[in-house]
């Protein structure tokens, strides 16, 4: 029987020949990675297992990038943590504020994170490098902890469910970030529980390496074990500069048994707003009425990569951020923060009258730079609208792809780049 | 295994933003954590909640990031054990992996209403509602988590299997 591309990778890494959905298996891991919330926990767990050394000093990842710059002692007690275990354990891959970005925007562009691979790390939207075609999970931080220790960790199989995305041609304005939103639309934040969601399909192949990982980072908002999306010429020319040591690239069979198949035809969806309180709350921008602004934030580890900021920029181009609304650009790594700088996009942004800064989780989880106030309303490219993610517990978060969110900015209400002429 | 306590009931997909809210993830300290638990679901709850009392929930409990915090707070603010129709991967990890007892029984969720008394059997996976004289099976706990609680939680599990 034909195996999906998650079984492969899981048999692959566990040494085994096949594997069924509902095994449990032991599986080698090429990265472990951890940021500045999670770490230190695992950290403090590590210690009690007793061993002296993380299993592999390059495989062992450490990104302080959720609330750094320190936004407060405690902050920096926290990344100070980070930051000496990296030095005592001689890390390869720590990286500082300065060097530092979004660890899912950072992870695949400093090619750490490879086809192929089986990884974990300790932040829910580890899941993003399953656009490279990797099998890439979130965990807690104990698992982490026993992570660093083993190179191991257990998994269930799961069973996958293929989703198939036809449709040469998206419309304009619509992106890989509407793709996922219109997906978790249809299926609910557990329409895919303990599940792989395997994205596949003529829209999917047309998709940018940006759009891709937008798609995959959103697979756990759905309740997803992993997204995943084959390897082709656009992951391989991705890949091919960045990657320094060899990698596998892993194929559904024909045969391989689904535990559902979906199929959308994507050629005239339009851009997606997910409503507070729930990723799962979407509707098309045309039916989104009037919803007044106070915020708009663009970037995260959903959409904080070059072409997001293009995008963004375009829309933005001879405009101006609306008097009543704080625009905030987060470029996700500090090659992004160049390549927008040296292509002229941090002309626009600040000519519209936004924020710029450093690379930082931030706002997207309420952390800092961007704090909302209660009775205040964002549109965010981020990834979560939960309650008091951004903020008061009486704030409210409405997702967008960037240039929904660019032109929510410049009209004050959520609005499509259409009506900015 | 077993508990006894008072029920508080939640609803739909709580996320574990909804239960310790990010601004407090600047700290690990369990007691500090505590006092904060499930704050954006029910501000007074931190108050509210005693020693042993059992959290209720309908789907998908602690959904969203994969923050340890959470079952931690829960944990270190008394809660016995978390009952819900089922619960988010990676929460449902986590909350063996540091030792919280969680049951998945859609039943007893029905079945118990907020202020219930209610006992816990974890080994036999039976949850009685003392209150109303009724009592629900809950989906068996794998015999792989099960290996996990019998060590002690999963840093014990390895700290073992790498010394051994």
């Amino acid at each position: 029987m034909g195996m999906t591309i998650t079984e492969k990778i899981l048999a692959a890494h566990a040494g085994k020949a096949s594997v069924a959905p509902g095994e449990l298996i032991n599986c080698k891991l090429d990265v472990v990675l951890g940021n500045d919330i999670t770490a230190p926990v695992a950290i403090k767990e590590f210690e009690k297992i007793g061993v002296p050394e993380v299993y592999d000093k390059e495989k062992v990842v450490l990104v302080p990038d959720h609330f750094t710059p320190n936004k407060d002692i405690k902050s920096a007690e926290q990344a100070k943590i980070l930051r000496d275990f990296a030095k005592k354990q001689g890390l390869t891959n720590y990286f500082e504020v300065g060097k530092m970005g979004i660890e899912h925007c950072l992870l695949p562009e400093q090619g750490i994170v490879l086809p192929g691979d089986c990884i974990i790390g300790a932040d829910s939207h580890t899941c993003t490098y399953g656009a490279l075609g990797a099998f890439s999970t979130g965990v807690g931080s104990t698992d982490m902890a026993a992570a660093m220790a083993s190179g191991e960790v257990w998994f269930k199989v799961p069973e996958s469910i293929k989703f198939v995305y036809n449709g040469e041609q998206l419309n304009e304005w619509v992106s890989g970030k509407d793709l996922i939103l219109y997906t978790i639309g249809d299926i609910g934040v557990d329409g895919a529980l303990y599940e792989a969601m395997e994205f596949t399909g003529p829209a999917i192949r047309n998709l940018s390496m940006d759009g891709r990982f937008s798609m995959a980072n959103m697979a756990i908002e759905a309740g997803g074990k992993n997204g995943i999306i084959e390897a082709d010429q656009t992951t391989i020319d991705y890949v091919e500069a960045r990657a320094k040591r060899p990698y596998k690239v892993y194929k559904s069979d024909e045969d391989a048994k689904y535990e559902r198949v979906i199929e959308y035809d994507v050629a005239d969806i339009e851009p997606q707003v997910a409503f507070p309180h729930l990723p799962e709350n979407t509707k098309g921008i045309s039916e989104v009425g009037t919803v007044e602004i106070d915020q708009s934030v663009i970037g995260s580890c959903t959409n904080g990569r070059i072409e997001d900021l293009r995008i963004a920029a375009k829309v933005l181009k001879g405009h101006e951020v609306h008097p009543d609304v704080r625009l905030v650009v987060f470029p996700g790594t500090q090659q992004i923060y160049k390549q927008a700088m040296l292509e002229g996009l941090f002309e626009v942004f600040v000519d519209a009258g936004a924020a710029i800064s450093t690379p930082t989780c931030g706002p997207c989880l309420g952390g800092h730079m961007g704090i909302l106030a209660k009775g205040e309303r964002a549109i965010a490219t981020t990834n979560r609208n939960f309650v008091g993610r951004m903020g008061s517990p009486e704030s409210e978060v409405y997702l967008s792809n960037p240039a929904v969110a660019a032109a929510s900015a410049i009209l004050g209400r959520i609005a499509s780049p259409e009506e900015v002429e | 295994m077993e508990f006894k306590g008072r029920t508080w009931k939640f609803g739909a997909d709580v996320d574990t933003d909804a239960i310790i809210p990010a601004r407090y993830l600047n700290t690990t300290d369990p007691a500090e954590l505590a006092a904060h638990c499930m704050e954006d679901a029910d501000p007074d709850f931190p108050n509210k909640v005693k020693s042993g009392d059992i959290i209720i929930a309908e789907k998908n409990f602690g959904c969203g990031s994969s923050r340890e915090h959470a079952p931690i707070c829960i944990k270190a603010a008394g809660v016995s054990c978390v009952i819900a129709k089922s619960f988010a991967r990676i929460f449902y990890r986590n909350s063996f992996n540091i030792g919280l007892p969680i049951l998945e029984s859609p039943e007893a969720v029905d079945g118990i209403d907020e202020g219930d008394e209610v006992r816990v059997d974890v080994d036999n996976g039976i949850i009685y509602n003392l209150t109303k004289g009724t009592s629900f099976k809950s989906t068996a706990i794998p015999p792989f988590m099960q290996e996990l609680i019998d060590a002690g939680g999963l840093i014990n599990f390895v700290r073992r299997r790498l010394n051994s």
